[in-house]
């Protein structure tokens, strides 16, 4: 007998759906076979049959949403245990059944559809938008972000490009200058690098080198930040690199109401914006407040007030500092965390305003260190509220190496909660 | 002396087996041709102005000039209709003349002075004309392809039945990015001309050290797109090579490229001094196959009289005197233009 179980089949999936079984109970199955088509957080892959033999039972119904990865999914070959299997997974799915079901009188979407209703809607409203990178329209997005937006615009507004980034960078800010408004996806923002000089010379810099004469309204996208085990080269924070430059806007939201408000924004924006997502947040479910909002770039948010210290944090590290917050809390320290949203401007009176309320501040990032957006918000806070800082800044960073690819390795040299709870304790003790 | 001179460049030319005249049937009417040489002309002398301003100090940084290669510019310019973009890099002062923008504005962002069109921020790399859709001045070698492409790809958008004119060196044509535009501009097929200006030095180094291969025009083989080998020094082959290539643009058919074998007479920038040729290379070229010397004896053949030529000529020096003169009479930029503009 053997047990197949939801595999793996993305660096971040940690649970998929069965979408179709291509085979019933009872049927012979060969090893090679399809047995079923399963929806990962990327794409839809199909399951082959490893061994030979009957298939005598199917486990989880197809259509059930989340199976965690490791969950069995199908018995092949006779066993007189499989009944124990079925319970087990009764479990897990019940289980997965009641996070769905937390709050479901409101408006709930992923990060992934947010960003995807945000293009869907400006393009909607505005025929000079359109869409190119790598796999945008017939994949539909190497991270699905780009889903259906083909089918609706079609090809002459959701462009697959090939492999070039360079190119079709330099592309997109030439169509921007002939009077278009493009949005580029660089299919993770590593490979923005080989197209790093078409963002800085000529997206950012021909505003001024024109004397006023010639805008480029482009929004650069795509996921930003470490994933999931992709070692060092498909691993890097690119918010310090990119705020570093006059001329360019830098966003990296984290909720999905931000992302979508953020994004319409950022496409309506007549500057080059860059906008840094994070692949690990694509699957995380939100509420939304109002759908329609659009967030305006340049301002922070408090997303949970308090007295004792204050923690600044974008994108991914927002998620953390609040986990870190209510474990604080538990210890009866009161953390306010803001969320920048926006790294470039950068919405530096609210910390200001926040760190004359607390007196303590932690900056958290998960990019290297040196030169990071915590250095500069160190900077600008000792210039504007040195008399109000009962304790020297602390910063969370990533750690100042290349990121490994073993689990241990890459945990260690990622800023965890933890790192943040340690932060905040270590400066509350400095004073005492 | 000036009569002497020009009776040897008759012989040198017979010598050479070239004869400009002959070699065109279908020469433009008169009033054009006077136009053509006036534009070339133009760019001579604003050249040679901004040559000698640099000396004074009066421009600075980087400075290059665009003499010896005017046929190209003013060639592919009066094949073109309005509407067509232009896109180049940073041997950008002919292009900007020859797409109409004002010499006046062009010389006082030489000079870095506020009625620059770039305000004095941008300088003879980085100047723009949206009006008269010149699209820069790029400094970055090979930078203004993609982005050429690009304006292409909006004219394909629109539907607006415009060509971009994409120029590049033959320094540049050795940088991937040319070839990402050129897989994508076949692939899509869009609406756009590469001009290759093969001056045949990119910077100091020759293309012949620089360059495998034995054409540039064959460098868009590859991704199916044809090219042709223009004799750019001559302003009747540019146009003729233009218009087959605009046209096919045009039509949708794709991208076209068309190799300018051309000659710059000065350094790559002011501050060169040009020891990787010698003196005698560039002499030939100058007596054998000036653009604007081989145009004034057209004109001369077709009646044009010297008091003609000479008037236009001293109108010409006017017209540059009037740019020198506006552009150091004007102010520099304010203190508080240091920081508009960065953002709209």
């Amino acid at each position: 007998m053997s047990t197949i179980k939801m595999p793996a089949l993305s660096p971040t999936m940690t649970v998929g759906t069965i979408s179709k079984w291509l085979v019933s109970e009872g049927d012979e199955v060969v090893s090679g076979d399809i047995l079923a088509e399963i929806e990962t957080d990327k794409a839809t892959m199909e399951l082959e049959a490893i061994d030979d033999g009957e298939v005598s039972e199917i486990l989880v119904q197809a259509g059930v949403q989340n199976i965690s990865v490791g969950t069995p999914i199908i018995v092949i070959g006779n066993e007189n245990n499989s009944e124990k299997i079925s319970n087990v997974v009764k479990q897990v799915q019940s289980g997965n059944e009641k996070i769905e079901t937390v709050n479901s009188d409101k408006i709930t979407i992923s990060v992934r559809e947010a960003l995807r209703d945000a293009m869907a809607e400006e393009m909607r409203l505005d025929e000079d938008i359109f869409i190119m990178g790598e796999e945008v329209a017939e994949y539909q997005g190497a991270y699905k972000v780009t889903q259906g937006l083909l089918e609706e615009f079609g090809e002459k507004r959701v462009i697959d490009t090939p492999i070039t980034e360079q190119g079709f960078a330099g592309l997109g800010v030439g169509a921007a200058f002939g009077g278009l408004k493009p949005i580029i996806e660089f299919m993770t923002f590593n490979f923005s690098m080989q197209a790093i000089d078409q963002i800085i010379n000529s997206a950012a810099k021909t505003l001024y080198m024109s004397g006023g004469q010639m805008g480029c309204p482009i929004v650069f996208r795509g996921p930003n930040g470490a994933a999931s085990r992709v070692a060092a080269q498909h691993s890097q924070c690119f918010a310090s690199w990119y705020a570093h430059c006059p001329g360019l806007k830098v966003v990296s939201p984290w909720s999905a109401s931000d992302a979508k408000g953020l994004l319409k924004a950022s496409i309506r924006d007549p500057n080059p914006v860059i906008f840094l997502e994070n692949e690990l947040l694509y699957g995380e479910k939100f509420e939304i407040d109002n759908e329609n909002e659009i967030v305006p770039i340049g301002v922070g948010n408090i997303v949970s007030e308090g007295n004792d210290v204050t923690v600044v944090a974008f994108s991914i590290m927002v998620g953390k500092a609040l986990n870190a917050t209510k474990k604080l809390a538990e210890n009866g320290i009161s953390v306010e965390v803001i969320d920048l949203r926006t790294i470039k401007p950068l919405d530096i009176d609210l910390i200001i305003e926040s760190v004359k309320k607390t007196n303590r501040l932690v900056i958290c990032e998960e990019g290297f260190p040196f030169s990071g957006i915590g250095s500069e918000i160190i900077a600008q806070v000792q210039e504007y509220a040195f008399d109000w800082l009962d304790a020297p800044i602390k910063r969370v960073t990533g750690q100042d190496v290349p990121l490994p690819y073993a689990e241990n390795l890459e945990k260690l040299a990622l800023p965890q909660e933890e790192d943040i709870v340690n932060a905040v304790l270590h400066i509350l003790n400095e004073v005492k | 002396m000036v009569n002497s001179t020009k009776k040897n460049l008759k012989v040198k030319r017979k010598k050479t087996g070239r004869s400009v005249k002959g070699s065109y049937t279908n020469l433009p009417g008169k009033e054009e041709l006077i136009e053509l040489y006036k534009q070339m002309l133009l760019i001579r002398r604003f050249e040679e102005k901004a040559g000698q301003l640099y000396g004074m100090g009066s421009i600075g940084g980087f400075c290059h000039l665009y003499i010896g290669q005017e046929a190209v510019v003013v060639g592919m310019q009066s094949v073109s209709i309005d509407g067509d973009s232009v896109i180049t890099s940073y041997r950008d002062h002919g292009h900007m003349l020859a797409c109409g923008m004002d010499p006046k504005g062009v010389m006082a962002e030489l000079t870095g002075r506020e009625s620059g069109y770039s305000k004095g921020k941008g300088g003879s790399m980085h100047m723009f004309s949206k009006e008269k859709n010149f699209f820069g001045g790029h400094g970055i070698v090979g930078a203004q392809v993609p982005i050429g492409v690009g304006l292409a790809f909006s004219h394909n958008y629109k539907q607006d039945g415009f060509v971009c004119m994409t120029y590049l060196g033959d320094g540049a044509v050795n940088q991937g990015q040319v070839y990402e535009s050129f897989n994508m501009s076949a692939l899509w097929k869009l609406p756009v001309v590469f001009v290759i200006e093969n001056n045949k030095y990119g910077m100091g180094t020759s293309v012949t050290r620089a360059s495998a291969g034995k054409s540039l025009a064959e460098r868009g083989k590859a991704y199916g797109i044809p090219g042709l080998e223009v004799d750019g020094m001559n302003i009747f082959s540019v146009r003729d090579a233009g218009k087959k290539a605009l046209d096919y643009a045009r039509k949708g058919k794709g991208p076209f490229i068309l190799e300018m074998k051309t000659y710059r007479y000065r350094g790559h920038s002011m501050s060169d001094p040009a020891k990787y040729r010698t003196r005698s290379e560039v002499d030939a070229v100058r007596q054998q196959k000036d653009c604007i010397e081989n145009l004034k004896e057209i004109l001369q053949e077709q009646k044009i009289t010297d008091d003609h030529l000479k008037k236009i000529d001293s109108e010409i020096k006017s017209n540059v005197s009037v740019a020198s003169d506006f552009a150091l009479d004007s102010s520099l930029p304010d203190k508080k233009e240091l920081l508009t503009d960065i953002y709209i």
